[in-house]
């Protein structure tokens, strides 16, 4: 088809439909439900990373004011544990109940659920509960879980390793890197980040006739209501309806099924009331599925001229103290095959061992294995660079796959199919003045500071597991086509973007369309969304939905005008004569009859690969140790872009997000497994001073061939190409210095201390 | 417990209308907006101060609901998301210049960005862009990166100084 031909279509920033509400206080987070006779939870929770519960007193919290039910493992019993589904780890099963049974493994691990009256009165009865712990002694980082005699997580698990996942040649790769020139070697940190939604998690639950309703803010309301239904609370799905109504961030961790969903389902049917579990920040930062968490030893081999023969990466994956959702997925089928970007690398290995540690579960963050993977390779090629004596540039200009060899096999199970990496990079360098960067630094060392510059190439399997998608249209009698898709929005605006693509297709105003998601009542099928999948197949999805609509609304009118009709512009006109009939005329001849559906499954699923360059400049001053991020800009291939102004807010809050990995964030757990990072005085959030003065951002596209709409996703394409860009750029102010994740003031002031650090000033 | 049961009454007017309410020591401002008064716009996102998604603007200076007092305000004017209209229902000319820059995604930490905002343009018309930095570091966004946000209140600035 052909886009662009609407002043609201494809390829037009027009402004978000969501904002009338958000902009004025009417949004509809999970917090803001009050229905009347409700009740409040609180969930009580473990205080120690590894303890044995002996006994469990409640007698005198039940006694408190307004208390109705307190809930413990044995009143729930008989459903499921919270699901994990992917089952690399074989016979060794780490079950999470909804509340612990004897054991609990991490701080925050749910040992009671309260429901009072109001939610002060079960947080004071929460605080009543007499729980008898024995502490266990507890492993909270990979180190201590994998040493020697280290305690055990789970006694089926002895060495607290759960799988190994390999994937590529190793004989080869070994030896490639056996007969190269040029060997490059890094152990590389990626540390534990917490996802942090600003909207903190919330579940309200009430039972109408039979079937649970769930408030919920989730990434897809169906995946998760079949999944709740089937694995957790073993009931029809049927029996379950899921609204997800405004969602504030959830960057993957708003995916997953946690504890408290099922348990307000269970209380609300036990006590004949709606029941509220509202999280606060300390929830948030003990029991939201964290992000990254791994150690890594990776080789890259090379020859005389810095063309790579051969890379070799082992890693060691915190999953946490139980395997979430998909938590041994992200740095093996998500991004342990991307291992390795768009660069030409003849022998290729990875393996990846799942770690079980006393702390949160670890499960998919925004790139949910992408940046893990690009970040070890990008940070390979700057130090192989730097050894060889090559510009950054340079060395990837000599590796990167070129249009003519695609597709490409990788090696680890991949085909890149299109791209022009080479003129993205080259785009990207001369968009960042690349070139200008050596003046820029010697005016810095002017001013006593060090100035450094990196480069990431990323590419993205993007996608997400399934290329199956629905949308579900209907018009009223009014004239407004409602689309229902089985993607959910978290703030990205799918609302407008969804809008922008249905209209264009159907040649009506954008103010005619109304897309609706977030609730099983309406659509019950869809994939959600994550893995930057939205677009591509949600997308191709509205066009289809509006395509059986057109086809439909034809079928009808030509029996209701008695001729031929065509369809253009929201009339269907009869052929023979001047009649003709509108969408909304159409729908009110046939109420609840004009629609269509679309189940969007191309016959051989395949990713798309956005890909990209970003280019950081850095400055440090070495009294402070303070790193600012002065320059900032990429050049990404996302395919046909939608709305240039919304892909640029994916792009600038990815970015904010791998830089506040890179420069700020942290989940420390000390060696007891308590959590020291449960506030935002102790887990550094990028502020708006934090950021770059700018984040130029060029568009170099590919159309992808997977989908009609030839989209690639935007979704994570900013925090994985800026880990690494600001890294590479660090590094290289510090003049070849390795350091790790998260670049703090203290840890820079310590290697100036050291006499770690170049002379800036001349 | 005791005293945690002695109500103290406050009038405050609210967006315009005026409420008289028994609140508890204790009770944080967000609480009594969210609870008494049905402005969920209010949001809730730490309790320590910290993020500014509960902000709100008592006796014309900004202030962040979750960690003021309810019982410390026995008058008081106070300002929420849900009052920044206009008598004419339209919206003030800082929240269209975040509609037209597309200033939110998720949209949760609205309040502590517009009220920022408004109170940044009232003092500073025309804002340097480390002013503007500087009045939206009081709040956490997690989705923008700032690059949308600092454009809308670079176009508000504008807009203001354009509007008699």
């Amino acid at each position: 088809m052909k886009f662009g031909t609407s002043q609201t279509g494809v390829g037009r920033s027009v402004e978000r439909v969501e904002d009338g509400r958000l902009l004025t206080g009417r949004g509809r987070y999970t917090d803001d439900i009050r229905l009347p006779g409700m009740l409040h939870a609180v969930t009580l929770r473990s205080p120690y990373g590894h303890a044995r519960i002996r006994r469990i007193d409640t007698s005198a919290a039940a006694a408190m004011p307004g208390v109705v039910a307190i809930y413990t493992h044995a009143d729930v019993a008989d459903y499921g544990p919270v699901p994990c589904m992917v089952p690399l780890s074989g016979p060794i099963q780490t079950p999470r109940l909804l509340l612990a049974k004897d054991v609990v493994r991490f701080v925050g691990d749910g040992v009671a659920f309260v429901v009072a009256e109001t939610r002060e009165q079960a947080r004071a009865a929460a605080d009543a509960i007499e729980v008898d712990y024995e502490e266990l002694p507890a492993v909270a980082s990979i180190a201590a879980a994998t040493a020697p005699g280290a305690p055990k997580v789970w006694p089926e698990a002895p060495s607290n390793v759960l799988f190994t996942w390999e994937a590529g040649d190793a004989a080869a790769a070994d030896a490639a890197i056996a007969a190269a020139a040029h060997r490059v070697s890094l152990r590389i940190v990626q540390n534990r980040v917490a996802p942090t939604s600003m909207e903190v998690r919330a579940a309200v639950a009430q039972w109408e006739e039979g079937q649970g309703i769930l408030h919920v803010g989730s990434q897809g309301v169906a995946g998760m209501r079949a999944l709740l239904a089937g694995m957790v609370l073993k009931c029809p799905p049927e029996s379950l309806r899921i609204v997800t109504g405004d969602v504030g961030g959830g960057f993957g961790m708003k995916t997953f099924i946690y504890p408290e969903y099922a348990l307000v389902l269970h209380a609300a049917r036990a006590l004949g009331r709606p029941v509220k579990w509202a999280g606060d920040r300390s929830d948030a930062f003990q029991t939201d599925t964290h992000g990254r968490a791994m150690e890594s030893d990776a080789t890259l081999a090379l020859d005389a001229d810095g063309r790579i023969l051969g890379l070799k990466v082992e890693t060691w994956s915190d999953l946490g103290a139980y395997q979430a959702q998909f938590g041994p997925a992200i740095q093996t089928f998500a991004g342990g095959r991307i291992l390795g970007g768009v660069y030409r690398i003849p022998a290729i290995h990875n393996r990846v061992h799942g770690v079980v540690t006393n702390t949160a579960p670890v499960d998919a963050y925004r790139g949910a294995g992408r940046p893990e993977a690009t970040y070890i390779i990008e940070r390979l090629m700057d130090a192989a660079a730097h050894r060889l004596g090559l510009g950054t540039d340079e060395i990837r200009r000599r590796n990167l796959l070129t249009p003519d060899e695609l597709p490409h096999a990788n090696g680890l199970g991949l085909t890149f199919d299109v791209g022009n990496f080479p003129a993205v990079l080259e785009k990207a360098l001369a968009n960042a003045d690349w070139a200008g960067a050596p003046a820029r630094r010697a005016e810095a060392a002017r001013r006593g500071r060090l100035h450094g510059r990196g480069l990431c190439y990323y590419v993205e399997i993007a996608g997400g597991g399934s290329a199956e998608e629905f949308a579900d249209v209907r018009v009223g009698s009014d004239g407004v086509v409602e689309v229902a898709v089985g993607t959910q929005s978290n703030g990205q605006g799918h609302e407008t973007v969804y809008a922008q693509v249905t209209a264009e297709r159907l040649g009506i105003p954008l103010e005619q369309v109304r897309i609706v998601q977030g609730d099983t009542a309406r659509l019950d099928q869809g994939h959600g969304t994550g893995g930057s999948r939205s677009m591509a197949w949600g997308g191709s999805a509205c066009l289809e939905a509006a395509d059986a609509l057109v086809a439909r609304g034809i079928a009808l009118a030509k029996a209701d005008l008695g001729d031929e009709v065509d369809y253009a512009e929201g009339l269907f006109r009869a052929r023979n004569s001047n009649a003709s009939l509108s969408l909304a005329e159409l729908a009110a001849r046939h109420p609840g009859g004009l629609d269509g559906r679309s189940r969007y499954a191309p016959e051989q699923p395949r990713p798309t690969f956005p890909n990209g360059c970003h280019v950081a400049e850095v400055e440090i001053d070495p009294e402070t140790g303070v790193v600012e991020v002065t320059r900032y800009s990429c050049v990404d291939d996302f395919g046909t872009i939608i709305n240039p102004l919304l892909l640029q807010g994916q792009i600038h809050g990815g970015v904010a997000q791998g830089l506040g990995q890179a420069l700020l964030e942290n989940v420390v757990y000390d060696e007891a497994a308590q959590l020291l990072t449960g506030s935002f005085m102790d887990y550094g959030l990028p502020r708006a001073d934090d950021m770059p003065p700018a984040i130029a951002f060029d568009s170099l596209p590919t159309p992808s061939p997977t989908n009609p709409l030839g989209a690639k996703g935007c979704g994570e394409a900013g925090t994985i190409g800026a880990m690494p860009a600001i890294m590479n750029a660090i590094i290289d102010a510090l003049g070849g210095t390795q350091l790790e994740m998260p670049a703090t003031p203290e840890k820079i002031w310590r290697l100036a201390q050291a006499q770690r650090l170049p002379q800036a000033a001349e | 417990m005791d005293d945690l049961a002695q109500s103290v009454l406050v009038q405050w007017r609210v967006n315009g209308v005026l409420h008289e309410l028994d609140v508890l020591p204790g009770q944080s401002l967000m609480d009594v907006l969210r609870d008494a008064l049905r402005l969920t716009g209010t949001h809730m996102g730490c309790m320590t101060g910290h993020c500014g998604a509960c902000t709100v603007m008592i006796d014309g200076r900004i202030a962040k609901s979750c960690i003021a007092q309810a019982a410390t305000l026995p008058r008081a004017e106070i300002r929420t998301i849900e009052g920044l209209m206009g008598p004419d229902g339209r919206l003030s000319p800082v929240q269209q210049a975040f509609w037209d820059e597309a200033g939110f995604q998720c949209g949760y930490c609205a309040p502590g960005m517009l009220f920022s905002a408004i109170e940044l343009l009232s003092e500073t018309p025309d804002p340097t862009d480390a002013e503007i930095d500087s009045a939206l570091a009081g709040s956490l966004c997690r989705c923008t990166g700032y690059q949308s946000l600092r454009r809308a209140v670079r176009a508000a600035a504008r807009a203001l100084r354009e509007t008699p």
